[in-house]
């Protein structure tokens, strides 16, 4: 079973309940624990594995070789995002700009267009305890990081119990990391901030036909705007995680609230209301 | 002439909006622009009515004609977004992995397949009290950044008469970040105290870095942990990065964001540490 936890809005709690998830289910037996959210991982701030490998992961770009470039243009006009430009002296790639789609290289009718790797990030891994953990890191300045989830996700396709953290928003990269999930549980929190966010991303998992939960976080009795909309929409509430100040203090220090028996039960319940406990004592 | 002033995160959830609130309703004369275009969160609290809406067309997507797809596989088999699927022998284009590169069209012996422009997203102008700027990305699209783009280019088509263009960021370091701050005159990054909030902060200061333009940081709920409180300003003050606001933790900051109001309409530790933290900018940015 791939269980995704993702949320719309960032800082509600979507990396809090994967790693106690992961870290409970750990109990039971082995899990693999995908940190998906490159651009700002912080997974194994929590699960403090020590990292076994890296590997980097590569776009092929290209580069015009001048002694045969003749300056036909077609490359510029076949290029759907500017990236590559002739000028006076010579064609010029914006590598910013470059998807690595292959065109220019291919549509070149001197053969001047070679390409080139270039490194926009890297996944890690390491293993101990029940837990393999994996995650992806984006390299500053690029723009995406969906590649890097890619790749990621494809070191461990067939494990039985995998839990991902997702990236925040409701762009590709949180498509790209949903595609093949079993369940996709939406973190949440009692604000209408909360609810709008959270309702962007249920519009996804819904178009891709995954099975969908919410955690509210931080939950407000007096706030009952989410619970009615999920109600309205048929939407099962897995958990409601009251504000405890503990919480948040435990957390801010890198540490598993998990470990505590008050807070396991918690993590407890929404491995069993997902199915992913019983998937994995099969 | 105006100024922007981009405000950004990093992490998620540190408080970004509420401090962009609380800005616009501080700085003279300026215009709100909310470009976290995956969770246009400041438009919920303004508000305001919209006068105006955009579409955005984005990017092109593939479109495979099976009347004249031959099965061959060759466009699966070259495609390096891995967005050609079979399905029952039936060839399809999955257009939230599609680029719009236009090399299947190319490629195609059958010349099965076409590009066509894809509806993106929405953008709009809105009044209350002022102009407001937002624009809101169709669930699992791609092009977040010409998107702000987009919005940005208004904002600035709107700003004749205006001092300062606000700018709500879109979190993280990639595309949508970045196009939020590219070109602004000032950064301000907003920070918790929490281990994922300062390595998180590293990331984007760093990012602000490339992008060679002058920023300082703000740390929100100062007081959840003081240690790493006091890690962020060594951290800050080693690089040489001025810390022009701490704001304590409040839980009136929770109450204004549920009567969707700004915290600066209220009499709050908050509020008081949010209107110093306006002192403070205004003398960078003089």
């Amino acid at each position: 079973m791939k269980l995704v936890v993702l949320s719309g809005k960032g800082g509600v709690g979507k990396t809090l309940v994967s790693v106690n998830l992961t870290n409970v289910l750990s109990e039971f037996g082995k899990i693999v624990h995908l940190d998906c959210d490159v651009e700002e991982p912080n997974s194994n701030i929590f699960l403090k594995r020590k990292i076994d490998f890296t590997e980097n992961v590569d776009i092929q770009i290209p580069y015009a070789d001048s002694s045969k470039c003749t300056k036909c243009g077609l490359c510029s006009e076949n290029c759907q995002f500017g990236a590559i430009s002739v000028f006076k002296t010579g064609t010029v790639v914006f590598e910013s700009l470059c998807h690595g789609c292959g065109v220019c290289s291919y549509i070149c009718p001197e053969k001047a267009i070679k390409e080139k790797s270039k490194t926009i990030g890297n996944i890690s891994f390491g293993e101990k305890d029940n837990i393999i953990f994996g995650e992806g890191v984006l390299k500053i300045g690029e723009p995406s990081g969906v590649k890097v989830i890619r790749k990621l996700k494809n070191k461990y396709p067939d494990s039985d119990i995998i839990i991902t953290d997702a990236p925040p928003g409701a762009s590709c990269s949180v498509v790209e990391t949903l595609k093949g999930a079993d369940y996709a549980l939406v973190i949440t929190e009692s604000t209408p901030f909360g609810l709008h966010d959270m309702k962007a991303v249920l519009e996804i998992a819904l178009k891709m036909n995954i099975k969908t939960g919410v955690v509210i976080n931080r939950y407000d009795e007096n706030y009952k705007e989410t619970e009615n909309y999920l109600r309205a929409e048929n939407i099962e509430i897995i958990s409601k995680i009251p504000f405890i100040k503990e919480i948040a203090e435990i957390y801010s220090v890198g540490g598993l609230i998990s470990s505590k028996k008050e807070y396991r039960k918690i993590f407890l319940e929404i491995a069993e209301k997902t199915g992913v406990l019983k998937c994995l004592n099969k | 002439m105006f100024k922007q002033i981009a405000v950004v995160s990093g992490k998620g959830g540190t408080g970004k909006t509420t401090v962009t609130a609380a800005l616009t309703h501080l700085f003279k004369n300026n215009i709100p622009v909310d470009c976290d275009v995956d969770a246009s969160n400041l438009f919920l609290l303004f508000n305001p009515k919209t006068e105006k809406q955009y579409d955005y067309y984005g990017g092109k997507k593939a479109y495979i004609d099976i009347n004249k797809c031959s099965s061959c596989g060759l466009c699966a088999e070259i495609c390096r977004f891995d967005a050609v699927n079979i399905n029952s022998g039936e060839y399809s284009v999955d257009s939230y992995s599609c680029e719009g590169c236009g090399y299947c069209v190319i490629r195609c012996p059958e010349k099965a397949i076409e590009l066509s422009e894809s509806r993106s997203g929405e953008y709009y102008i809105s009044y209350k009290e002022g102009r407001f700027i937002h624009g809101e990305l169709e669930p699992g699209e791609e092009t977040s950044g010409g998107l702000i783009a987009a919005i940005r280019k208004k904002a600035i088509e709107s700003a004749d008469k205006t001092d300062y263009i606000i700018i709500d960021g879109s979190p993280g370091i990639g595309c949508p970040a970045t196009s939020s701050i590219t070109g602004v005159s000032y950064v301000l990054i907003v920070s918790e105290p929490t281990l994922s909030g300062f390595h998180d902060l590293i990331r984007i200061m760093e990012t602000t870095e490339q992008f060679r333009r002058k920023y300082s940081v703000v740390i929100n709920k100062y007081d959840i942990n003081t240690e790493i409180t006091e890690k962020i300003e060594k951290y800050c003050s080693d690089k040489n990065i001025k810390i022009t606001g701490k704001i304590p933790f409040d839980k009136t900051v929770m109450k204004a964001v549920q009567e969707s109001n700004s915290i600066i309409n209220y009499n709050s530790p908050a509020s008081e540490a949010i209107k110093k933290l306006y002192k403070n900018i205004t003398e960078e940015i003089k």
